[in-house]
C-alpha cells in the first residue's frame, strides 16, 4: 500500500462526486451550483482516466470521452451563463430561492 | 465507403445542410419579410421528411459508432414529421418575430442531436448527441428574453438537465470500469449482474427519468412547459420525449437483460410513482400548459407500462402509442398556441364559453383531449389498449388494475377541460380567433391522424415487423 493504487484514486472520484451532488442541492447561489455540476463532470473525468490507466491500459475509450466530457462541459457552462445573466436582468438576483414566479 | 457515409448519414446531412442555408440566408440578411422565410422553411422541411422516406439501407460507419436500420429510419421519420407540424403550427407565433431564424437554427440542432442519439452505437456518441439535444432547447426556452417566467425555466432546465447528464455519466464510467467497453453491441454480453454493475446501470436509468421527465425526476417538466413558448413546450413534450423513448428501447432494455427481474422492479416503482404523481397533480392545475406537462408525465407512465414487458409487443406498442401521442398533443398545442399568441391568455378558466366564439378550434382541442384520455373512436384508446396488452404480458394484474384505475382518474380531468369550453357559460369569452392557412394545415394533419391512425392497422403491422429482430 506504499504506492498509489486505483482505490485511492476512485475513493477521491467517488468523493468529489457526492460534495458536488450535495452543493447542487444546497447552494442557493447559481454559479455555485453551476459549479458543483463541474465537479460531478470532473469526477466523472477522474474516473475514466484511472480505469484506463489501470486496469484497460491498451484502450482509448476512456481518454477521449474525457475529452469530449470537458469540451461539452464548456459549451454546457457558456450557455447556462448566459441563461443566468439574462434571469439576473428580469429578476436582479442571482439566488435561487428569489426566482420562484412558478410553483406547483 | 464514401457513398456509404452519405448514404447512412443521410438525414443528419440534409438537417445540417438546412441550418447551414437557414443561417447563410441569417448572414446574408437578404430576405426581409418574415412570411417568406417561413414559408421557405416550411418547404424544405417538408422535402427532409419526403427525403426520409427514401435510398433507406442498413449499415454501420466508423466502427459500429454509428448505424442505421430500418427501426431507427422509421423513428427519425416520426420525429422528422412531427417537427413539420410544429412548423406549421408556429407560423402565427413567428411571423412577427424578430429572431425566427435562430429559432429554427436552435430547433433543428436539437433534432439533429436527437438523430444522433437514435443512430449511435457507443456511449460516447450518445452522450453527445443527448447533449447537443438538450443545450440549444435550453437556449428555446429562453426565447421570450424579456419575460420574467422564459428565463426562469430556462435556468430550471439547463441546471436540472446538466445534473441530470452528470448523473448519467458517473453511471456509465463506472460502467466502463467494469466491464472494459463502451459499445452498445459489446455491452450485453459482458455485463455480468454484478453489485457495481447494478448500481451504475440505476445511474444511467436516473439520468433517462430526468429526460423523460418520469417521477421522482419529475420536478422540472412542469415549470419548463408553463414558462417556454408555447412551440417549444410542444417540442418538449412531444419530439423530445419520444426520442428519448426511443432510445430507451434500443439501449437501455438491452443493457438490464442479465438483471430481470431487478429491471422489473426499478420499473414497477417508476410506473406506479409517475402515473400517480401526474394525474393527481394535473387536477389541480389552473394553467392550462401545466395540466399538458403533468398530463405528459401520466403518459409516460403509460409508456414505460408497455415497455416493462420487454418484448416485440411493448416496443411496437410504446412507438404506436408515441405517434398517436404526437398527434393528439400537437392538436390541444396547436390551438393553445394560436389562443397564447393573438390574446397571451394560458389559464383554462379563460377558455370559458370557448365554444361560443369558435367551434372549429373547440373541437379540435376536444377531439385531441377525448385521444390523450384513450377515448375508443380516436386513436388514443388502441394505443392505450395495445400498451396495457403488452404490459399485461408479465401477468402483474395489480399494476394493470392500477394503471385503468388511473385511467378513470384522467377521464375526470380532461373531460373538466372540455367542459370548461363547452358548457360554461361566460359574459365575454375570448374573442373570434383567425389562424393563418399554414396552421389550419397543422391541425387538420393532427386531426386527421388522430382519427386515421386508429383504423389503419397497416401501421401497427409494419412496426410490429421493424421491432421483430
Amino acid at each position: 500500500m506504499n504506492e498509489i493504487g486505483l482505490t485511492h484514486i476512485l475513493v477521491i472520484s467517488t468523493l468529489l462526486f457526492f460534495i458536488g451532488v450535495y452543493g447542487f442541492l444546497t447552494r442557493r447561489n447559481m454559479i455555485i451550483m453551476l459549479m458543483a455540476i463541474e465537479l460531478i463532470l470532473n469526477s466523472v473525468n477522474i474516473n475514466f482516466v484511472a480505469f484506463n490507466k489501470y486496469i484497460y491500459s491498451g484502450k482509448l475509450d476512456g481518454l477521449f470521452f474525457t475529452l469530449f466530457i470537458t469540451a461539452i462541459a464548456a459549451a454546457e457552462a457558456a450557455v447556462a451563463i448566459a441563461i443566468i445573466i439574462n434571469l439576473y436582468r428580469n429578476y436582479k438576483s442571482i439566488d435561487i430561492n428569489d426566482a420562484d414566479s412558478m410553483k406547483y | 465507403m464514401s457513398t456509404d457515409f452519405f448514404i447512412l448519414m443521410k438525414s443528419e446531412l440534409s438537417l445540417v445542410l438546412i441550418i447551414f442555408l437557414l443561417l447563410f440566408i441569417k448572414v446574408w440578411d437578404g430576405i426581409k419579410s418574415n412570411t417568406t422565410l417561413l414559408h421557405l422553411t416550411n418547404v424544405l422541411l417538408l422535402l427532409h421528411f419526403l427525403f426520409g422516406f427514401f435510398i433507406n439501407s442498413q449499415g454501420e460507419l466508423f466502427n459500429g459508432m454509428f448505424y442505421t436500420n430500418d427501426a431507427t429510419a422509421l423513428e427519425k421519420n416520426i420525429l422528422n414529421f412531427g417537427t413539420l407540424i410544429i412548423s406549421l403550427q408556429s407560423f402565427d407565433w413567428l411571423k412577427t418575430h424578430k429572431h425566427l431564424l435562430e429559432f429554427y437554427i436552435l430547433l433543428l440542432s436539437a433534432l439533429l442531436g436527437m438523430f444522433y442519439m437514435l443512430s449511435s452505437g457507443n456511449f460516447l456518441l450518445f452522450y453527445l448527441g443527448l447533449e447537443l439535444a438538450s443545450i440549444p432547447l435550453a437556449a428555446l426556452v429562453n426565447f421570450d428574453l424579456e419575460k420574467r417566467k422564459s428565463a426562469e425555466a430556462a435556468m430550471k432546465m439547463i441546471l436540472s438537465s446538466a445534473f441530470a447528464s452528470g448523473i448519467m455519466l458517473f453511471g456509465i464510467s463506472i460502467l466502463y470500469g467494469t466491464t472494459g467497453s463502451l459499445s452498445f453491441s459489446e455491452l450485453p454480453k459482458l455485463i455480468t449482474g454484478e453489485t457495481l454493475q447494478l448500481f451504475s446501470l440505476i445511474f444511467i436509468f436516473s439520468g433517462f427519468a430526468f429526460k423523460l421527465s418520469a417521477a421522482p425526476f419529475h420536478f422540472w417538466t412542469a415549470d419548463v412547459y408553463e414558462g417556454a413558448p408555447v412551440s417549444v413546450t410542444s417540442f418538449l413534450s412531444v419530439i423530445s420525449k419520444a426520442a428519448i423513448v426511443f432510445v430507451f428501447i434500443s439501449v437501455l432494455s438491452p443493457l438490464f437483460i442479465v438483471a430481470q427481474s431487478v429491471w422489473y422492479m426499478i420499473l414497477l416503482l417508476t410506473i406506479v410513482l409517475t402515473i400517480s404523481v401526474g394525474n393527481l397533480f394535473a387536477i389541480r392545475q389552473n394553467n392550462i400548459k401545466r395540466f399538458l406537462a403533468f398530463s405528459s408525465i401520466a403518459q409516460v407512465g403509460y409508456i414505460l407500462l408497455g415497455l416493462s414487458s420487454g418484448n416485440t409487443a411493448g416496443s411496437t406498442a410504446s412507438v404506436y402509442f408515441l405517434i398517436v401521442y404526437i398527434f393528439s398533443n400537437l392538436g390541444a398545442f396547436g390551438v393553445i398556441s394560436l389562443v397564447a399568441s393573438q390574446t397571451e391568455k394560458e389559464n383554462i378558466e379563460d377558455y370559458k364559453g370557448f365554444y361560443q366564439t369558435n367551434p372549429m378550434l373547440s373541437w379540435i382541442i376536444a377531439i385531441s383531449l377525448f385521444s390523450l384520455a384513450g377515448i375508443p373512436p380516436t386513436a388514443g384508446f388502441f394505443g392505450k389498449m395495445f400498451l396495457v396488452t403488452a404490459g399485461a404480458g408479465k401477468g402483474n394484474y395489480l399494476l394493470i388494475g392500477f394503471a385503468a384505475l388511473n385511467m378513470v382518474i384522467s377521464l375526470y380531468y380532461y373531460l373538466k377541460v372540455v367542459k370548461t369550453i363547452f358548457i360554461d357559460k361566460n359574459e365575454n369569452p375570448l374573442p373570434e380567433i383567425k389562424g393563418s392557412l399554414s396552421l389550419k394545415l397543422g391541425l387538420l394533419l393532427c386531426v386527421a391522424g388522430i382519427i386515421l391512425t386508429g383504423f389503419i392497422s397497416m401501421l401497427y403491422q409494419y412496426i410490429n415487423t421493424i421491432f421483430t429482430f
